[in-house]
């Protein structure tokens, strides 16, 4: 593995620090924790889409010995809320999902608290139910009929009055008529994608000790946002942030499903209608797949305009997110669509809607990638369908496009030779896999013969964290009597490898060996320094950028103890190995360990004290969005390209990958295994999404596949021969060693790039997720019946028809669809 | 009153119990237990070895897989008492003399876990594999970890640390 020589630690492939903890069982999750007089929490789900909830009777479950406490939503009249202030503990008198929490148990076991739940009884009356995206437009009937009166975060978000939108964000920039009269060529397309589950191998966990004699309450929860956890407990039951505490173990993945507040408020009550005693609340698998959020489905619908050399000239978007029964992250995610919704090309003219609308299914929630999975699938899709029409190359089309130096973003923000390179990504992945173009229908005929046919496919990426422009972090660095560094972070390391990368910097830093480096595993709001939460990809850029800060306090303090202990000025004294030494006459030094709890002199009078670094990072020059998505709301873009080459066995329609390329524009790999796993791991879960997962629901909205039997992910067997991850290190100069984030990225634009592969394979066109070999196989079948010839595949015939946009508006007329 | 009926209750057991011998990690357990419980709750709840980790509970997910008899098994399936007589390894027992095994030790060089909660029942189907089958393909490899899932790594890194045990296993072996 290629090392950088200019650095002692930045960059190495040092193994991660909870790694010993993890291969000996002894890493402890909060599915582990006991606490003395815990009780068990079972809950009761709605059978209904939507219904309303017309009694409930939970006397005999109330009576069951072994039961301490059985709560519904009549006795919690709280409403909590991200961005939108929608959603009860438990349903309060209509449910709005099928698997929303309508009542909770808390006993001795679980079993005594399954058994209550089966004697609770409701009776409902089931309403009309909104299951589409197209009746969520219609409002005939809402999901929220209060929703004129809900509150919300006003001027971020834009709720419609007596409708089923819980946001309308969009982009204006330039003059869109002007730029598809300039087009020598319109194509248009509509490309949709389920929901997905984010399926950490952690179910939902928290336990609360609700104090029955005062506010204080003390969480233990499997979380990604002990800060937020903490904010959001004390706005929704109006307490003190002083009485919460939120404790935070190893985390058994997240992926941004973890990300907000989910069961902590549930554990709560149930605590505090149980005297003060601990409450474990879990969720089972099916709970994590039915009650807990998923990633929203969408619709897209985009229009492009380009003229005959390829060059774009305008682009009309609506993606319509299918965002279930409450808003949670869905509306920001919809939000950060209108700034990175038409991927990392140069947009003139553009006009970018993003509807996040409620229906009555599983809510929606940030998920890996935050909106650009789903986004990058209608946009990279469509850069190759309008390299079709235009008989382009769909790499020199991209190319003619793509974000450089001196490019404006679609929301007016100029990108600089050290924003990232997606260039340089794209040129790595089409190397690396021999990208020479489609292959002609001849070549594709003859491999259809064998049985197998074979394509290739590139797709472009870029994300930017969605985050609030205030956005801010902050670390502690202590030294013991040995001269041991402890660090203390906000962030909460799932499996990122956070802990280890955040060591690496301190040590670089400090100069000193990486095993005296000890980043404490654990969070305690308590005692851990503020961070905003563990999301966004931003933290190795954030947190970064405050341990670099808190290590220079530590050497600043350091340095200023040694400058009265050794008799010279602070600005002669420099550090290396351990030391604090005279630039000149290097043998005046003390080492860290002299100076950690203060200095004493041969007389023994003593200077100094323990030392106790900080160190903080805000996001900077950051500004809001305003009323057209206009503004500067990206800290860094990461940029990134997928290649892949696929065999598709055309009787079963099976797609096997063969290889896969997958280059990003870190700046700097902070350590390059992690980053290597981040991408592994990234693309594998993209191929979920490409090939397998998607939540199916009945015609009455119940879900039909809430296990692992009928919603698999990849296992073992489907990975790809192989992954070629590919670094790029353009330095981000205001990034810690120029780095940038890459957690979310790897798994972006992975179906996309699965899905261009196979058109390059059949010459068939995809716009449907996930490509499972039942959708492959039809589709293939479709097409090689003479009476279809030349079409695509018509499961999808609706795409590329001239759609009437909500307001019955029509979209100027399609020159160059592709139906 | 009923605070106190409730907590007799909890005193009391309501389920019968039966008696299970069985060795764990190379030690001797005898126990009364839940006829009802599975050898997954056992392992966790009545031996706190909380290694052992739930996914599921349904046997798809492979996170609670133990060896029994040699045999890696997905321990939410099996009843406690099934277990009588049998010979249990979980992840705890897999080091020797506090010192951490080949198969533990390319997991952590590979880079072969990130959150971890799947890799305690990844370790025990790769050494159930290498117990009966010490020079896998890496076909084989895939096939015996097929029923663990992981959505952190992509397996590939997982896969690379038991094939590249196996290698120092059968080194160790023949010196
Ligand atoms: S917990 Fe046993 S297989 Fe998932
Ligand atoms: S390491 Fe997280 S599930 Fe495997």
């Amino acid at each position: 593995m290629m090392v950088d020589p200019y650095y002692r630690h930045v960059g190495r492939p040092e193994i991660r620090v909870d790694a010993r903890d993890k291969v000996t069982g002894r890493a402890l999750y909060v599915h582990d924790l006991e606490l003395p007089g815990m009780l068990y929490a079972r809950v009761l789900h709605s059978p209904h889409a939507h219904a309303e909830i017309v009694s409930i009777d939970k006397s005999a479950a109330e009576a069951l010995p072994g039961v301490k406490a059985v709560l519904t939503g009549q006795e919690l009249p709280y409403l909590l809320g991200l961005y939108m202030i929608d959603k009860p503990i438990l349903a309060r008198r209509k449910v709005r999902y099928q698997g929303e929490s309508v009542a909770a148990v808390a006993a001795v076991d679980e079993r005594t608290a399954e058994k209550a739940l089966s004697l609770i009884r409701v009776e409902y009356r089931p309403l009309p139910a909104v299951l589409s995206v197209d009746e969520a437009l219609e409002a005939r009937v809402l999901v929220h009929e209060d929703i004129n009166e809900l509150d919300y975060v006003k001027g971020v978000f834009f709720p419609g009055p007596d409708s089923n939108i819980a946001s309308w964000n969009r982009t204006i920039k330039g003059d869109l008529r002007k730029g598809f009269a300039a087009a020598d060529l319109v194509v248009e397309n509509e490309l949709t994608l389920p929901q997905v589950a984010h399926v950490p191998l952690e179910t939902h966990v928290a336990i609360a000790q609700a104090d029955p004699y005062t506010d204080r309450v003390t969480i233990w929860t499997s979380t990604q946002s002990p800060f937020a956890v903490r904010n959001l407990v004390a706005r929704a039951f109006g307490v003190s942030r002083r009485d919460i505490t939120v404790m935070v173990p190893y985390v058994g993945g997240g992926f941004g499903g973890k990300a907000g507040i989910h069961l902590e408020p549930l554990a709560m009550v149930l605590s505090r209608a149980c005297k003060g005693r601990p409450v474990k609340v879990q969720a089972t698998r099916e709970e994590e797949f039915n009650q807990l959020p998923v990633r929203a489905g969408m619709r897209g619908r985009v229009k492009t305009g380009v003229t005959k050399d390829g060059k774009i000239t305008a682009m009309e978007i609506y993606f319509d997110w299918d965002g279930g029964a409450y808003a949670d992250y869905g509306v920001n995610v919809g939000r950060a669509a209108t700034y990175s919704g038409a991927g990392p090309y140069e947009i003139p003219n553009i006009e970018l809607h993003s509807r996040t609308l409620y229906t009555n299914k599983v809510y929606s929630t940030a998920y890996r990638g935050f909106g650009h999975l789903e986004t990058h699938w209608i946009v990279e899709r469509q850069m190759d369908l309008v390299a079709q029409r235009l008989g382009m190359d769909p790499y020199e089309f991209r190319m003619k496009n793509i974000l450089r130096d001196g490019s404006i973003t679609i929301s007016g923000e100029r990108i600089n030779a050290w924003s990232g390179r997606v260039d340089h990504c794209l040129e790595a992945v089409a190397r690396e896999i021999g990208w020479t173009g489609y292959r002609s229908e001849a070549e594709r005929q003859a491999a259809f013969q064998t049985g197998k046919a074979r394509g290739k496919g590139i797709a472009c990426l870029h994300k930017a964290p969605a985050m609030p422009t205030n956005t801010a972090t902050a670390a502690i660095m202590q030294l013991d009597e040995e001269g041991n560094v402890r660090v203390l972070l906000g962030a909460v390391d799932m499996g990122q490898g956070v802990y280890t990368i955040m060591g690496q910097v301190a040590a670089e830093i400090l100069d000193m060996p990486l095993e005296k480096v000890k980043v404490i595993c654990e969070s305690n709001t308590d005692a851990n320094p503020y961070d905003w939460q563990t999301v966004a990809s931003k933290y190795a850029f954030m947190g970064g950028n405050a341990v670099i800060r808190c290590a220079e306090d530590l050497l600043r303090q350091l340095k200023e103890v040694a400058s009265r202990a050794l008799h010279c000025p602070v600005e002669e004294l420099t550090h290396g190995e351990e030391k604090i030494y005279h630039i000149q006459h290097r043998d005046k030094a003390l080492t860290y360990r002299q100076l950690a709890l203060g200095y004493a002199f041969g007389n023994g009078n003593a200077i100094g004290g323990p030392i106790i670094a900080h160190g903080h990072y805000i996001a900077e020059g950051l500004t809001n969005l305003d009323a057209d998505g206009q503004g500067l709301p990206a800290l860094d873009w990461t940029y990134g390209a997928h290649g892949v080459e696929i065999e598709i066995d055309v009787e079963t329609g099976e797609i096997r990958v063969l290889k896969m390329a997958s280059a990003f524009d870190v700046g700097k790999a902070l350590n390059r295994k992690l980053c290597e796993g981040q991408i592994i791991g990234g693309a594998v879960q993209g191929l979920g999404s490409a090939l397998v997962e998607g939540y199916k629901f009945t015609p009455d909205g119940r879900l039909l596949n809430p296990s692992f039997t009928d919603n698999k992910i990849p296992t073992a067997k489907d990975i790809p021969d192989q992954i070629v991850p590919i670094l790029v290190e353009n330095p981000q100069v205001d990034g810690p060693f120029g780095a940038r984030g890459l957690g979310e990225h790897p798994m972006i634009s992975v179906p996309s790039v699965v899905a261009n592969a196979v058109y390059d394979a059949l010459g068939i066109n995809f716009y449907e997720l996930p490509l499972s070999p039942e959708r492959v196989a039809l589709a293939i079948a479709r097409h090689s019946d003479p009476a279809n010839a030349g079409c695509n595949d018509p499961s999808n015939a609706s795409a590329g028809r001239d759609n009437p946009d909500a307001s019955g508006r029509h979209a100027a007329s399609p020159r160059g669809e592709t139906a | 009153m009923r605070e106190m009926e409730s907590r007799m209750f909890e005193m009391e057991s309501t389920a019968p119990r039966v008696q299970l011998n069985c060795i764990v990690n190379g030690e001797a357990v005898s126990a009364m237990v839940d006829p009802a419980m599975t050898l997954l709750n056992f392992l966790r709840k009545e031996l706190k070895l909380f290694g052992t980790k739930e996914g599921c509970g349904e046997g798809e997910c492979g996170a609670c897989t133990v060896i029994m008899n040699g045999l890696a098994v997905n321990s939410c399936l099996v009843l406690a008492v099934e277990a009588g007589g049998a010979r249990i390894t979980t992840v705890e027992g897999l080091g020797a003399g506090g010192d951490l095994s080949i198969l533990q030790r390319e997991f952590m060089k590979h880079d072969a876990l990130q959150c971890g909660f799947c890799t305690p029942g990844m370790l025990m189907s790769a050494r159930a594999l290498l117990d009966r089958n010490p020079d896998p393909t890496m076909e084989e490899v895939k096939e015996a970890i097929a029923g663990n899932l992981c959505r952190c790594t992509g397996y590939v890194p997982i896969v690379e640390a038991v094939l590249s045990a196996a290698r120092l296993e059968r080194e160790a072996g023949r010196s």
